[in-house]
Parts: structure tokens; C-alpha cells; sequence
């Protein structure tokens, strides 16, 4: 920055220039990024925040976020909080191990740009295009369902499994987390130098040596920051989950809309409380992604 | 590598493709079972909602890429180059829409905007520019990304001071020097929006859109074959494009190759 | 008896074969150099002496034992990498001690060898500092310590110099000279820099493309280049076009002027055409008696501190030849134009055959590799 600037305040030009070169219009080049942020993004979201401060009437009160703390309402939390943490530690073990498995464990270069790809793809893959191939094939009478009946005879309904309920709607969750994981660690995996490797070898460590004192750790907080997206990737996640049970299982999200739409339940000002408790959560998550992330990439470097 | 290692690594592999595969699999049988064969697909094209539907989509996706590269670009350019300081926010405030999901982001944008002075959900054509900058604004962190890993992969200093020392104006730099330069990061950042847009359920359904989506969840049981095909025609319109990104990048990226050296 | 010894060794990466017929005895403390331009498969033996490649064909020999097909870490061999390759995560001193807590040594033990180490390259108080912290120079020196702390049997360093700035490049290499000399430690050292092999090494190989061209002290690869590979990738080397006059008396005609090569030109007929080549620091201005003398016109004067390098031409086209005096003060430098007159022994005639004539076109691309 300084050497792009420095020309332009060089000494014996005329006084009234530098002056005003010093008093710099650049920032106005970000200008219309942090309007339409500010338009699009940041207005709406403070007018939640206004909104859940306030009861029907619109006086101020604090009772919306008292009620928060309801047992029912704990348990809704509870319950994304349930499905995130488990969809981000399953999603985030396998989509490393697949990605790994593509970048560094000797399969065909090939396959690593068709994963790619596709993970691309996978990981938008959410909604209600998702929720409808699970019933295709995990619902009663799903492909998979009826080919583990009758040709392995397992039957999983029989065993109290069901797609609309929670370990359902990880499964499906699932079909986005691990390609997420593998878009966004494959950078970290390709970090890895070959270099460290071959000097631990050198030096006599065994392969497990190697991943326990330098490959894990370097990968550490690129591992649990991807993680952390991934929690905050299914924590928000919204219309799959409405469209496999029709709005009829517990999460945040769908307590939101339910509280704004106007059917039995109509509260709108709770409905901005409960997205502020979310906002809260993500935020944490989202400032321990960049906290990790900006250590990962120093080592990287 | 030894022969163990590299037989688990293929097992890995395999397991992930049957979960990539077998929901797809599952719905292409689903909807091949209609009668007569393949009915459920020439009902679908022949459904003039399923066309218009999903143009509105892409077009709106198209927009939404245009109006995302024109503010990201010379932002993420402008930040390298000048402010580094200010980096962290920007990328802060471009993470932000993974902190607030769609379903509180539609709900602020109803509320900021569907009462006077600023009325602009009353008209059509404000319920569109409504929606695409919603998904302007969840394009933000993928676009964000994607350019600013390009910018750091050239030297956007050094670039732009050869093209100043040259005579270029800034408008000259940012379009004839940076773009060609991070075109393969802008285009992987594109697509990726566009699959988005495409899928995207939670705004449009609230903003009362005719988009793709919304009209795949409304199609309902009572087609269920038709269901089936929509969802996995929608699934092949999103990977033939992410195809399209490998290969155009693989295409510019030869190319740079050339002008550079 | 040889420490290290490399027999027949061959690497062929598919159809590229990397490495051919690699025959090396080295000598317990001996410092060794591979020295070749770039590609000629200097990294890939070096590789083969760690484990990390496996030869084709051949067989590596450390110490009596045969570690051809011994893993990697098995085979108590450290070794130094162009890109030093610490481990980010871990400090200075958990760099060094690595190999000896791989080893399940008792963390005094480790505690004090690495203190020693540091000490040896002179950061004993960088001990807790990362990686990232360090300059290039620094870093590279603890990869050396750290490859050190094993107490190796065989030292190996591909290119560690080759990322550092001239003067560094020079302090360090005493530094490591002077590390191996202390320890006694059989070294292997890759390096494309002629002058670092030849002030640092006991004996240089050359290589040129997966081959060993000659294997020689200093003063031998120098002085008495076997090929003119050698020759001209060895020092700076002035070419001349030359005629056989007389083969048995060896006398030639080079620029038109008669000169006398060491000996006899064996195979050479009367009227051949062939090359002569000359080391700039051999050739003296002036007439002497009893010397070849060529004279001609003052093409090119330059500067270069202690020396001057002056370029003369000759008449008829036959090319040009640079030699340097020393820079004095008091002497005066030929002027450019100006018709003078150089002497050099007929020993310092290389007399390159007509195989190589070909190859000599290009000597300034293997400098500059
Ligand atoms: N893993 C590999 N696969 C295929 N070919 C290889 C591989 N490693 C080296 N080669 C080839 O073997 C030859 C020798 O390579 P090597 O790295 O040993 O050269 P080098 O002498 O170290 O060169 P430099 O000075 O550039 O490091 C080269 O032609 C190279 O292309
Ligand atoms: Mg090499």
C-alpha cells in the first residue's frame, strides 16, 4: 500500500497536491460494497434485532428473549444444536477422508477433479430437490429401503428408523455436509508438503508418527474451522428439512417460519427473537472459524 | 504408497460415491417407473410453468452473478491493493450470510421493504430486484472468496503499477488486467452462485417468486414421477454447469499461461 | 573400505530413465558434491541414497550394510532440503529434538542435544521461536541441526543454498564446511553452482544427463577436464576454431597463427578442423618467449573489481577470446580498437574433438543452468 501511495506524496510537488492526496478519496472504492451490505444485509438483520425487542404493540421488552428460555423452546435449540454438531463431525471425518483419499492416497488425478466438481454441485444440492431423492430412496418405500428388505432382509422401518425424524434428516443433511468439507479442505490437504513428510520419514518416524506430530496438527485448525462452518452450514439450513417433514420436526429454522407465517402460532416479534438466539450462535461459530482459520494460514504460507 | 493404504483410500472413495450416487439413483428409478415410459419427463417439458420456472431461475442467477462481480471485483481488488487493514471486515461482513440464514434474511428484507417510503415489494419488478439482491447478498461469501484467493495468486501490485506506468486508468486495470487474471476463480465463484440461485427455496418462496423451486416443492404428491424428474433434471442442470466451469477454466488458464510468459 | 558406496545404480521414471550406471565409492568423512545443470538427475540420486526413491537396478551400500530396500526410516540418513521443510507447528528446538523423540529418548537427553545443536549453528537463543519467524538463512540451518540431531551416519543436502541471497550463500556454506569437518560426517552435497563444488568439496562428481561425466578433487575437475562437458561447464572457457597442421608435433593454426598444443593430436590428420579451448585465467598479456602467442584488436574492456576481463578478436572471423588481468592501478587498461598481442603455455590448450564441437555452441546456457 505504502509503495503504490508513495509516488504520488513524493517530495517537491507542488504543496497543495500532496495535501490533498494525503487526505485520500480511495476509500471510495469499497463504497458501494458496504452500501448494498449495508442495504441488503446489515439493515434487515438490525431491523430483527429492533423487532425482537419489541412486543406486538411495539413497546420495548425484554420478554421475547424470556421466553426464549422456555423448556420447549430450549429443546427446539437443542435439537439443531443436536443435528449440527453431529452432521458437521460425521460430514467433517468423512469429506476429509475423501478428500484425502483423491488429493494424497494414489487414486487417479482423474477422480480428484470429478470429486471436485461434483462436491460443487452436492454441496448446493440442499432443498427440496434434496429432500425428494431421500424419499425416493430412504422413505417407506424408497429404492434403498425396499432393497435392503427384500434382498438383505434388513428392515430398517421395522428397526424404528425413519427418514422424518432426526437421524433422517442427518443422513440427508449429510448429502451436503461432507462435499462442503471436501471443497473447503482440499486447499489445507494440498498444504500439506510433501517436504514434511519425507523429513519426518527421514528422521525415523513411522507414518503414524507423522500424522500425530505434524500432519494432524498442521491440519488441526483448518480441520475443526471447517467444522465450525459445517455447523453453521446445517444450523441455518431450512427448506430441506421443511420439505422431508412438511414443517412438522423440531429444528430452529423451522420454528422461525412458523412463528412468522401466521398459521396457529403467529408471533412475530418471538419469531425475531428465536433468529437472534440463531444469529448469536452462528456468530460464535463464525468468529471461531476466522480465529482458526487466520492460524491455519499462517502456517500455510 | 503401500498396497493396504491405497486399497482403504479406495474404499473411502467408493463409499463416497455410492452416497453421491444412490439418492440419484433412487429418484431417476422413481421416476423411470411412470407409464408410460418416460411420460414423466415429456410431461415436464411440456409444462410451460417448468420452462418459465426455470428461466425466471436462471436468469435471475444470471443477474445475480453480474451485479455480484461488479461490486466484489473492484472491492476485493481495491482492499488488496489499498487497504489491507480493512481486510478482515470486509471479509467478516461477506461471511455474514452464512451466520444469518435465508429464512431471517427474507424476513428483515420483507420487513425493510414492504412499507412506505421504501414500498418497493408492491411492484413486480421490485419484488425481482428485491430477490436478486437477496441473492447478491448470499453470493457474497463464495464470490468474496474466490476472488480474493485469485487476486493473491497474481501480483495485483505489480500489475497495477506496470499498467499505470503504462498509461491505464483504473476502469482499463480492473477490466483488461485483473479480470483476465482472476477469470478462472471468478468463474468457479459464478457457478457456484448460479447453483445456488437455481435451488434456492426459502427467499423466493417467501417473496412470492416464480422460480424453480418453489414450483418443484408445489408440484406435490399428486405427481409424484413428475416430482422425481424435476428434481433430478434440476440436479443435471446444476452439474452441466459446474462441467462447464472445469472446462472454461481449464481453457483460461492455458491462455494465461501464453500471455504471460 | 568406502562408507557409502553406490553400485550400478539406474532410475528410470517410465520411460524416462533418470539415472544411468551410477558407480560411487565415498570415504568415511569424505565431503562429496553432485554438480550438473539442471535435470541431469542429481536430486533423484540423492533421493535413492535417502529411500525416498527406489533404484531401478543397483545397490547403495552404507557401512558394510545393504540399505537398497530399506524404508526410508530405517535408514539413519538426514538430510537437508532445498525448501528446508520444518514443521510449522512446532519450534525451533521440537524441530531439532524431532528425530530424537521419534526415537523415544528421555527429554533431558533430548533437552541437551538439541542445545548443543543450537549452539553449533550459532541460534542458541532461538530456541523457542516458530518456523516462520526465522530468516531464510536461519531456517536453513536449522534443518541442519535438525538433520544433525540423528546423528546420521551420511549427511545429504540437496541444493540448501539455492534459496538464499549471495552473501549468505557464501557464509553459510563455510559454516556447513565447518560443521562437517567438525563432526567428521561422510557428506553428500547437490549443488548447480560450480563455485560452491568446487571450494567445498573433497571430490566432485559431474553428471550430465543421468550420467557421471567425471568424478575428481577440485583441482582436478578444474585443471584436467576429462570431457568437454567438463570442460566448459567447469569455469569459463574461451573457443577458438583451429586447423591441424602438423598431428604427431601437435601443432595447430588458430586466428591464422601458429600454435602448439601439449602434445601429439592423436587421430588428427593434417587440415582437420577442430576446437581449442582456453581458461581466461591462463592467458597473460603480452609476447613471452617459449609461450603460444595470437594477436589481434581489443573487441571489449570490463570491469569486474579485483580483475578485468578483456575480450580480443581476431581478423578472420575465428572467434573471440577473454582473458583477465588483474586490476592495478598503476598499469594501464588496453583501450578498445587497439591491436595487442596474448601469450599463453601450450599446455592450457584443450584441444576438444570434433564430437564436441557441436556441443561447445552452447556453453553459456550451461553456465547460466
Ligand atoms: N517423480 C518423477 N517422475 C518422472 N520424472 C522425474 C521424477 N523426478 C525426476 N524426474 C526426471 O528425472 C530427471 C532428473 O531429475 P532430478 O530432479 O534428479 O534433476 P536435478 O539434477 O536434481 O535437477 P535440478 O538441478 O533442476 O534440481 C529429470 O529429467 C526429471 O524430469
Ligand atoms: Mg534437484
Amino acid at each position: 500500500m505504502t509503495n503504490a501511495a508513495l509516488p504520488l506524496s513524493a517530495p517537491g510537488t507542488p504543496s497543495a497536491r500532496p495535501v490533498r492526496r494525503r487526505f485520500s478519496w480511495g476509500w471510495l472504492g469499497i463504497v458501494p460494497f458496504l452500501l448494498f451490505a449495508f442495504l441488503f444485509l446489515i439493515a434487515p438483520t438490525f431491523y430483527l434485532v429492533i423487532g425482537s425487542l419489541q412486543n406486538a404493540k411495539g413497546t420495548f421488552t425484554l420478554e421475547n428473549f424470556a421466553q426464549l428460555f422456555t423448556p420447549s423452546i430450549l429443546q427446539t435449540y437443542e435439537n439443531s444444536i443436536e443435528i449440527s454438531l453431529v452432521t458437521a463431525l460425521a460430514g467433517g471425518l468423512f469429506g476429509f477422508l475423501l478428500a484425502y483419499a483423491v488429493i494424497s492416497g494414489g487414486l487417479p488425478g482423474i477422480l480428484r477433479s470429478a470429486l471436485m466438481t461434483f462436491s460443487g454441485v452436492a454441496s448446493n444440492f440442499a432443498g427440496v430437490p434434496l429432500a425428494l431423492a431421500f424419499v425416493f430412496t430412504l422413505g417407506r418405500v424408497g429404492l434403498f429401503t425396499i432393497f435392503l428388505r427384500d434382498v438383505l432382509n434388513i428392515d430398517i422401518y421395522g428397526a424404528g428408523f425413519s427418514l422424518y425424524s432426526k437421524i433422517g434428516l442427518e443422513i440427508v443433511y449429510l448429502y451436503f455436509q461432507f462435499p462442503l468439507m471436501v471443497l473447503i479442505i482440499a486447499p489445507a490437504i494440498d498444504g500439506l508438503k510433501k517436504d514434511w513428510r519425507e523429513a519426518a520419514e527421514n528422521m525415523g518416524a513411522s507414518s503414524f508418527q507423522y500424522w500425530r506430530r505434524v500432519a494432524l496438527p498442521i491440519l488441526m485448525p483448518s480441520l475443526l474451522g471447517t467444522m465450525i462452518l459445517l455447523f453453521g452450514n446445517s444450523f441455518g439450513a431450512q427448506a430441506t428439512a421443511y420439505q422431508l417433514t412438511g414443517g412438522f420436526i423440531d429444528i430452529v429454522t423451522i420454528a422461525i417460519s412458523r412463528q412468522m407465517r401466521g398459521d396457529v402460532l403467529y408471533d412475530p416479534n418471538l419469531g425475531y427473537a428465536l433468529a437472534m438466539g440463531m444469529v448469536i450462535i452462528m456468530a460464535i461459530s463464525i468468529a471461531g472459524y476466522s480465529l482458526l482459520q487466520r492460524r491455519s494460514e499462517r502456517w500455510l504460507k | 504408497m503401500r498396497y493396504a493404504a491405497r486399497v482403504a483410500w479406495w474404499l473411502v472413495f467408493i463409499v463416497g460415491v455410492l452416497y453421491f450416487f444412490i439418492p440419484l439413483y433412487g429418484t431417476l428409478a422413481f421416476s423411470l417407473k411412470s407409464k408410460p415410459f418416460l411420460s414423466a419427463y415429456t410431461a415436464i417439458l411440456n409444462d410451460p410453468q417448468f420452462v418459465s420456472t426455470l428461466s425466471y431461475s436462471f436468469v435471475a442467477g444470471i443477474l445475480t452473478i453480474i451485479v455480484s462481480i461488479l461490486i466484489i471485483v473492484p472491492t476485493a481488488f481495491w482492499v488488496r491493493l489499498k487497504y489491507p487493514q480493512l481486510r478482515p471486515i470486509i471479509e467478516f461482513i461477506t461471511l455474514l450470510p452464512f451466520v444469518i440464514p435465508p429464512i431471517i434474511l427474507v424476513f428483515g428484507l420483507i420487513n425493510t421493504y414492504s412499507k412506505q417510503p421504501l414500498a418497493v415489494t408492491n411492484t413486480e419488478t421490485g419484488s425481482n430486484a428485491l430477490l436478486v439482491a437477496a441473492y447478491v447478498v448470499l453470493s457474497f461469501p463464495y464470490m468474496y472468496r474466490a476472488v480474493d484467493t485469485g487476486l493473491r495468486a497474481i501480483d495485483i501490485h505489480s500489475l497495477t503499477e506496470a499498467s499505470q506506468s503504462l498509461g491505464a486508468g483504473w476502469i482499463r486495470i480492473l477490466w483488461q488486467v485483473i479480470l483476465p487474471n482472476v477469470r478462472t476463480s471468478l468463474l468457479s465463484g459464478a457457478f457456484l452462485t448460479l447453483a445456488i440461485v437455481v435451488g434456492e427455496f426459502t427467499i423466493a418462496t417467501f417473496l412470492d417468486r416464480p422460480a424453480f423451486a418453489p414450483f418443484l416443492g408445489l408440484v406435490g404428491d399428486s405427481k409424484p414421477y413428475e416430482q422425481a424428474a424435476l428434481a433430478l433434471v434440476s440436479f443435471g442442470i446444476t452439474w452441466a454447469a459446474m462441467v462447464l466451469i472445469a472446462v472454461l477454466g481449464r481453457g483460461s488458464r492455458s491462455r494465461i499461461k501464453v500471455t504471460i510468459g | 573400505m568406502p562408507f557409502l558406496e553406490l553400485t550400478g545404480i539406474q532410475k528410470r521414471f517410465g520411460d524416462v530413465a533418470a539415472v544411468h550406471n551410477f558407480d560411487l565409492a565415498i570415504e568415511p568423512g569424505e565431503f562429496v558434491s553432485f554438480l550438473g545443470p539442471s535435470g541431469c538427475g542429481k536430486t533423484t540420486t540423492l533421493r535413492m541414497i535417502a529411500g525416498f526413491e527406489r533404484p531401478t537396478a543397483g545397490t547403495i551400500v552404507v557401512n558394510g550394510t545393504d540399505i537398497t530396500h530399506k524404508a526410508p526410516n530405517q535408514r539413519n540418513v538426514g538430510m537437508v532440503f532445498q525448501s528446508y521443510a520444518l514443521f510449522p507447528n512446532m519450534t525451533v528446538a521440537d524441530n531439532v529434538g524431532f528425530g530424537l523423540k521419534v526415537r523415544r529418548r528421555s527429554k533431558d537427553q533430548i533437552h541437551k542435544r538439541v542445545s548443543e545443536l543450537l549452539e553449533l549453528i550459532h541460534l542458541p537463543d532461538k530456541a523457542s521461536r516458530y518456523p516462520w519467524q526465522l530468516s531464510g538463512g536461519q531456517q536453513q540451518r536449522v534443518a541442519l541441526a535438525r538433520a544433525l540431531a540423528i546423528e546420521p551416519q551420511v549427511l545429504l543436502l540437496d541444493e540448501p543454498l539455492s534459496a538464499l541471497d549471495a552473501k549468505i550463500r557464501v557464509s553459510l556454506r563455510n559454516e556447513i564446511r565447518a560443521i562437517q569437518r567438525q563432526l567428521g560426517i561422510t557428506t553428500v552435497y547437490v549443488t548447480h553452482d560450480q563455485e560452491e563444488a568446487l571450494s567445498l568439496s573433497d571430490r566432485i562428481v559431474v553428471m550430465s544427463e543421468g550420467r557421471i561425466e567425471q568424478i575428481g578433487t577440485p583441482f582436478e575437475i578444474y585443471n584436467f577436464p576429462s570431457t568437454g562437458f567438463v570442460a566448459r561447464f567447469v569455469g569459463t572457457l574461451n573457443v577458438v576454431s583451429a586447423k591441424v597442421l602438423d598431428p604427431t608435433a601437435g601443432t595447430l593454426e588458430a586466428a591464422g597463427q601458429p600454435i602448439r598444443a601439449a602434445g601429439p593430436i592423436s587421430g588428427g590428420h593434417p587440415g582437420d578442423a577442430l576446437t581449442v579451448a582456453l581458461r581466461p585465467e591462463i592467458i597473460s598479456l603480452g609476447a613471452r618467449d617459449g609461450m603460444n602467442q595470437l594477436s589481434g584488436v581489443v573487441d571489449d574492456v570490463t570491469f569486474l573489481g579485483a580483475i578485468v576481463r578483456v575480450r580480443i578478436r581476431f581478423s578472420d572471423d575465428s572467434g573471440a577470446i577473454s582473458f583477465d588481468t588483474f586490476n592495478n592501478p598503476h598499469l594501464a587498461v588496453p583501450d578498445r580498437g587497439t591491436a595487442i598481442t596474448i601469450s599463453f603455455p601450450p599446455e592450457a590448450c584443450l584441444v576438444l574433438d570434433r564430437a564436441e564441437i557441436a556441443a561447445a555452441a552452447a556453453p553459456e546456457d550451461l553456465d547460466a543452468a
